[in-house]
Parts: C-alpha cells; sequence; structure tokens
C-alpha cells in the first residue's frame, strides 16, 4: 500500500455567490495521520473535503497532496478516494464488483479484479462474500464493503464523510476501533468528517473543529478538550458548565474571574489565549461537570448551589445543581458503587482544581 | 397473503360502501375497458363478412378466412402470398422500431439533464414547455408539421436561401416528416419514464464513480442506464405500441406510396365496411407487438413488474 502522503491547505476560501462556505483555512496535514474535522452540520466541513477530493475548486487557495497542487485536477486524477455519508455502493453490482470498481475502469481483467476483490474482502473480514449484491448485507457489512472499494484503488488519502453516521450506537462504536485499526495497517492518510465528538476524539491523530466557515482550533484531542481556544470548541466538544464575568486579576497563566452569579473564581488561561485578557475584559470560563468534585476547596475555587436532580447513567451519576441567581451546573461523577445521593435541596459546596478549568475572551457559543 | 383475507382486509381499510365503490369501478375498468373491446374485436374477426357471404356461409359461422386472406391474399390471385399487405406489416413494425430508437437516443440525454438537475425553477418551467404542445390535438399537431415539412414550409425555405438546395426537397414521401411526426407524437411517453427513474439515482454513485476515475461513458454503462432500465424499457415500450398502432400521424404525413398497416385497419373498416377483416388485421398488428415486446424484454432481462413502475 501506499504510505501517507501530507495534505496542505493553504488559505482556502469557498464562496457559492454571496456565501462564504469556507474562510481562511490553513490545515497542515502530516503523512499517515487520522486527521478530523469536527463541526455542527452546515459548518463547512464536507465543502472543504468536496475541495480536496476534487468535486469543487476553492475559490482561492491551493490544495496541496504530497506537495503538488492539485488546482484544475478533477476527482478522477487526483490520489484520493471518497467515502460517502450513504456510502453510494452500486446497488445492482455484486460487492466484488464494487469493491474492485476502479480496476475495472483502469482495464484490468476479470480474473485479476476478483483475486483482488478476495484479497480486499478477507480484509474487512467478510470473506466469500464477494457474490452477493449490496441490499443482502447489514450496514456494517455495507460500511466495510465501502472503505474496501476507496482502499482498492491505492489512494494515498482516504477521505470518509461522516460514513458512521447511518449505524447504531454499539456499531458505530466498534467501527471506530475497525477504521483506527485499518488506517494504521494500510498507513495512509485519512481525513475524516464528522460532527460526533467522540468519533473525532476516539480515532484522530488530530482535530480541526470548525465554526459556521471557520476553524477554530487544530489540535489533538487533549488539546481540544482540555484546551479549548474559544467558547465554540469549549462548548461543542465535549460538556461544559460556563461561568461568564469580566477579568478581575490576570497572575501569570491564571485569572480571577469576576462572575455574574458566582463570586470570584480562579481559573487557567486556555493557551491560545495567554497575553490576550486584559483585567475588566469580558471573559468566559469553563469548568468540565467531571472536574467538579463534592468537597469544600479554596475560596476561589468553591461554589455553593442547591441539588435539583440526580440521574443516574449506569458508568456515572449527573448531578445537576443550581447556583446563586438560577444558574445550572451540571456534575457527573463515576459510579464507584458508592451512591452519592443528595436528597434534592439540598445545599451542597463543590470545588474544582484552576489547572483543570480555562478561562478566555467571551465569544459565541455552540447552539445546543 | 390468501386472496379472501386480501380482500377482507381490503374492505376492512376502506369500508364497506368506499370499498365497494372502489371495487366496483376497478371492476368496471377491467371489463368494459380491456376486456370487452379486445373480446368483441376477436370475434368479430372470426366471422366473415355478412355482406360478402360465399355460397354456403353463413354469418354466424366460425372461420380463418380473414387471417388467411392477410397471408395468402384473395383467392384465386397470381402471388401465393399477400405481398403487399405483408410489406405493409412489415414495413410498419421495421419503422416503428426504428422511430422508438431515435426517441430513445433523443431523450435519454435530456432525461439524464432534467432528472439531474433536481427541479430546479428552470427546470420545472422546462418541463412544462415539453407539455404544452401536447395540448394541442394530435391530428392539428400532424398537419403543422406537414406545413413545415412542406414544398413552401420553413425547412425548405430555409435551405433554399442559405442555398444548400435549389429544388423544394420532397420530405414527405421522403417519409422524414412521417417519422418526425410519428417520434414527436410520443416523445414525451419516452421521457418522462426515462426522467423519473433518473430523478431517483443517488447522485453520489455518480460522484464516487467519478472519483474511481470512471469516464463519462462508463459512468453511464455501468451505473446510470443499468439504474433506468425499467424506465427505458417503460419508455420503449409505450412508443413502439404507439407508434405501429398510430393513425393520424401516417394519415397526415405519410408520402402517396407509403402505407402504414393501420391505413389499411382503417380501409377495411371505414372504406370497405368490412369489420371483419378489419378486426382480424388489427388482431395479427396487437399479438405482433406484444410478442415483439416480450422477445425485447427477455432480451434485455426487464421483468413485466419493473416497467410498471
Amino acid at each position: 500500500m501506499s504510505s501517507g502522503v501530507d495534505v496542505n491547505l493553504e488559505n482556502i476560501w469557498i464562496k457559492f455567490g454571496d456565501f462564504v462556505a469556507v474562510r481562511e483555512a490553513n490545515v497542515n496535514i502530516n503523512g499517515g495521520d487520522f486527521f478530523s474535522f469536527l463541526g455542527p452540520s452546515g459548518c463547512g466541513k464536507t465543502t472543504i473535503l468536496r475541495a480536496v477530493s476534487g468535486f469543487l475548486n476553492p475559490s482561492e487557495g491551493r490544495v496541496l497532496i504530497g506537495g503538488k497542487d492539485m488546482a484544475g485536477l478533477g476527482p478522477n486524477k487526483r490520489p484520493t478516494a471518497l467515502i460517502f455519508q450513504n456510502l453510494a455502493l452500486f446497488p445492482l453490482m455484486k460487492v466484488w464488483e464494487n469493491i474492485t470498481f476502479s480496476m475495472e475502469v483502469s482495464g484490468a481483467s476479470a480474473g485479476e479484479r476478483r483475486k483482488r476483490a478476495d484479497e480486499l474482502l478477507d480484509m474487512i473480514a467478510l470473506p466469500g462474500q464477494g457474490d452477493k449484491l449490496p441490499s443482502e448485507l447489514s450496514g456494517g457489512q455495507k460500511q466495510r464493503v465501502a472503505i474496501a472499494r476507496a482502499l482498492c484503488a491505492q489512494p494515498d488519502v482516504l477521505l470518509l464523510d461522516e460514513p458512521l453516521s447511518a449505524l447504531d450506537l454499539k456499531l458505530r462504536q466498534h467501527m471506530r476501533t475497525e477504521l483506527r485499526e485499518i488506517q494504521q495497517r494500510v498507513g495512509i492518510t485519512f481525513i475524516y468528517i464528522t460532527h460526533d465528538q467522540g468519533e473525532a476524539l476516539t480515532m484522530s491523530d488530530s482535530v480541526a473543529v470548525m465554526r459556521a466557515g471557520i476553524i477554530d482550533q487544530i489540535g489533538d484531542g487533549h488539546a481540544v478538550y482540555d484546551t479549548p481556544a474559544t467558547p465554540f470548541v469549549a462548548s461543542f466538544v465535549g460538556e461544559n458548565n460556563v461561568f461568564r464575568g469580566k477579568i478581575s486579576a490576570i497572575n501569570g497563566d491564571e485569572a480571577t474571574i469576576a462572575t455574574n452569579r458566582s463570586g470570584e473564581l480562579l481559573s487557567k488561561i486556555t493557551p491560545a489565549a495567554v497575553g490576550k485578557l486584559n483585567v475588566g475584559d469580558d471573559a468566559m470560563m469553563f469548568v468540565r461537570p467531571e472536574v467538579l468534585k463534592m468537597q469544600e476547596g479554596d475560596a476561589k475555587t468553591t461554589i455553593s448551589a442547591k441539588v435539583l436532580n440526580e440521574e443516574f447513567e449506569g458508568n456515572s451519576y449527573s448531578i445537576y445543581l443550581e447556583g446563586e441567581g438560577g444558574k445550572q451546573i451540571k456534575m457527573a461523577m463515576p459510579n464507584l458503587g458508592n451512591d452519592p445521593h443528595k436528597a434534592k435541596g439540598d445545599m451542597v459546596s463543590f470545588s474544582y482544581d484552576a489547572s483543570n478549568a480555562v478561562v478566555m475572551p467571551a465569544g459565541d457559543l455552540a447552539s445546543e | 397473503m390468501k386472496k379472501d383475507k386480501l380482500f377482507a382486509e381490503f374492505f376492512r381499510n376502506n369500508g364497506v360502501v368506499l370499498g365497494s365503490i372502489l371495487f366496483f369501478l376497478v371492476a368496471f375498468w377491467i371489463v368494459f375497458l380491456i376486456l370487452l373491446p379486445q373480446i368483441s374485436m376477436l370475434n368479430y374477426s372470426l366471422h366473415p363478412n355478412p355482406i360478402n357471404l360465399d355460397a354456403g356461409e353463413f354469418a354466424d359461422d366460425y372461420t380463418l378466412k380473414n387471417y388467411k386472406y392477410l397471408i395468402f391474399g384473395p383467392e384465386g390471385a397470381s402471388d401465393a402470398f399477400n405481398k403487399v399487405d405483408l410489406m405493409v406489416f412489415v414495413r410498419t413494425i421495421i419503422a416503428a422500431m426504428a422511430v422508438t430508437v431515435m426517441n430513445l437516443f433523443l431523450c435519454y440525454p435530456l432525461a439524464y439533464f432534467l432528472g439531474q438537475s433536481k427541479g430546479t425553477g428552470f427546470v420545472r418551467l422546462l418541463v412544462v414547455m415539453l407539455i404544452v404542445p401536447y395540448w394541442i390535438n394530435e391530428i392539428l399537431r400532424a398537419f403543422a408539421l406537414r406545413i413545415i415539412f412542406g414544398d413552401v414550409g420553413v425547412i425548405n425555405g430555409l435551405m433554399m436561401q442559405m442555398g444548400l438546395i435549389d429544388q423544394p426537397y420532397d420530405f414527405i414521401n421522403a417519409d422524414i416528416a412521417l417519422y418526425a411526426g410519428l417520434g414527436y407524437a410520443y416523445i414525451l411517453l419516452m421521457l418522462f419514464p426515462m426522467y423519473n427513474v433518473i430523478e431517483s439515482l443517488d447522485r453520489n454513485q455518480i460522484e464516487a464513480a467519478r472519483d474511481m476515475g470512471a469516464s463519462w461513458i462508463r459512468i453511464h454503462r455501468r451505473v446510470v442506464i443499468p439504474h433506468a432500465k425499467p424506465g427505458i424499457a417503460s419508455g420503449m415500450t409505450m412508443v413502439f405500441m404507439l407508434s405501429a398502432g398510430a393513425l393520424a400521424a401516417p394519415q397526415v404525413l405519410g408520402g402517396t406510396s407509403s402505407l402504414w398497416f393501420t391505413q389499411l385497419v382503417y380501409q377495411w373498416f371505414n372504406d370497405t365496411l368490412n369489420w371483419q377483416q378489419g378486426a382480424a388485421y388489427a388482431i395479427v398488428l396487437l399479438i405482433a407487438s406484444i410478442a415483439i415486446v416480450l422477445t425485447f424484454m427477455k432480451i434485455f432481462k426487464v421483468n413485466m413488474g419493473d416497467i410498471g413502475k
């Protein structure tokens, strides 16, 4: 199989009439990486993928694959293969014909194609299923056939447009692992489009979080989850409690924020915002539900609230709290066999580690 | 599901009153619009013509003489076969096939364009513009074509003005006007079934094929045409059947020396008042047409059910 090649997007703008679908995208994807574009629907991630695959030309900027400018090359001339959201298997062709369609195009004999199809069917753990029609396969099997079909062309870059979105939860989780395994086995660059942050975080070497045509942050899963660059990233990736207020003091990479309803709180400044915050600025502080602890800490990292509700989710408890002025706060605790049950209406004090919270200039949140 | 259960279900779903009305309408359709006309035609074709009975023959005798006449001609004729009528028959079938194939090649690109452009306002306007001419009576449309193709018509006028020809070209006697008229008469019946199936083709399949390097020809051969096959078959069947059975276009646009088989049927009914003979001719045309359609469906592996889609 071909080894992975770099994909570089240089200052890509994509416009449809007056509408700007993608704004100034600069992305460098290392060869052999599993790279994800993560964002809500309509954020322009599929548009970027279509620009890489060659189905549309960017209004400005360059797409480089393996250092070569792809301008003017159609999808059939690029070393990419695309897996469609609905898979787009050919329903009237048998599985083996589907898989080896790219070889049929290049004029390989039926014998060669059959042999290659059998190899690929073994790889995707569907041996002997070549003579079926796609409609005779289950959702997960179709998925694997689509992957085999894309890999058959021996592309340098595999592009995946939310291919797991039609599967049920269990199968989706299973296919995540499988996709990651296949990627590591074939060693080529994967570019993956998804709105599911779980998929992006589990599979990717690197994630680009997109909002309304803009790439807010590029980083590995930890960077995106633990140190979000913008309020959008903080609220879109995983769950977060947001505290709005104004910066009251800055001390190195820590800041104190005078929150609107929960008093003064201390937090780490997110790396992307270090040096950009000044005292008096509107700011937002984010604390993840799972870093909250049901115990008192320092005055500046402790919040008191009333218990509203508790949900048992099997592996964890979600506790919904109402702070002063009706401030909604969510807390998550692992189920370790000791039910932390609090009666509704109980007043509790809980705290967090300032290094587990991030503060950044105020901005738009993900609407959900 | 068993048949009696099917009926019980039908009446339970629709209620007794509505169910009975629907049932009656379907029965009426089948009996009065399909079965009775065909059976009475068949019955006619098996009787002798009452106004010129042979000696010892009675009007309600059953006989095959009408069919014999089509094949062997009148008794005592010099030829062994009824060459004139048989030639007209063969020519009609072949010409109807040619018209069908011509319409297929004209409509496929158009159907593909319409079907894949996802119903934008412009496309809807185009479809309406295609339909509007069909609000005009078929015979009037045939006469319009006759005027256009005539000696002093638009086409001859243009060609002479451009200096392509000195004398007006006789489109009518060269049967060009006839083919154009027949093609035009039934072109929508070819277009719409194809348009419908192509519209239901997932665009991603075309893009997937393109992504894998397939040329346009291969995309059509391997992806679009297999998907469109039921629509193509349905359109071809209708155009062939209707062309073979057309009367208005051949009457108006046919050349002096060319007869369409339906014109012979018409003559038997109308000029000779020999309905029995005409019925036999019509039955032969019907059965031959059905046999040809079934044969082609067998060759191209199309199911009867697909055509109804």
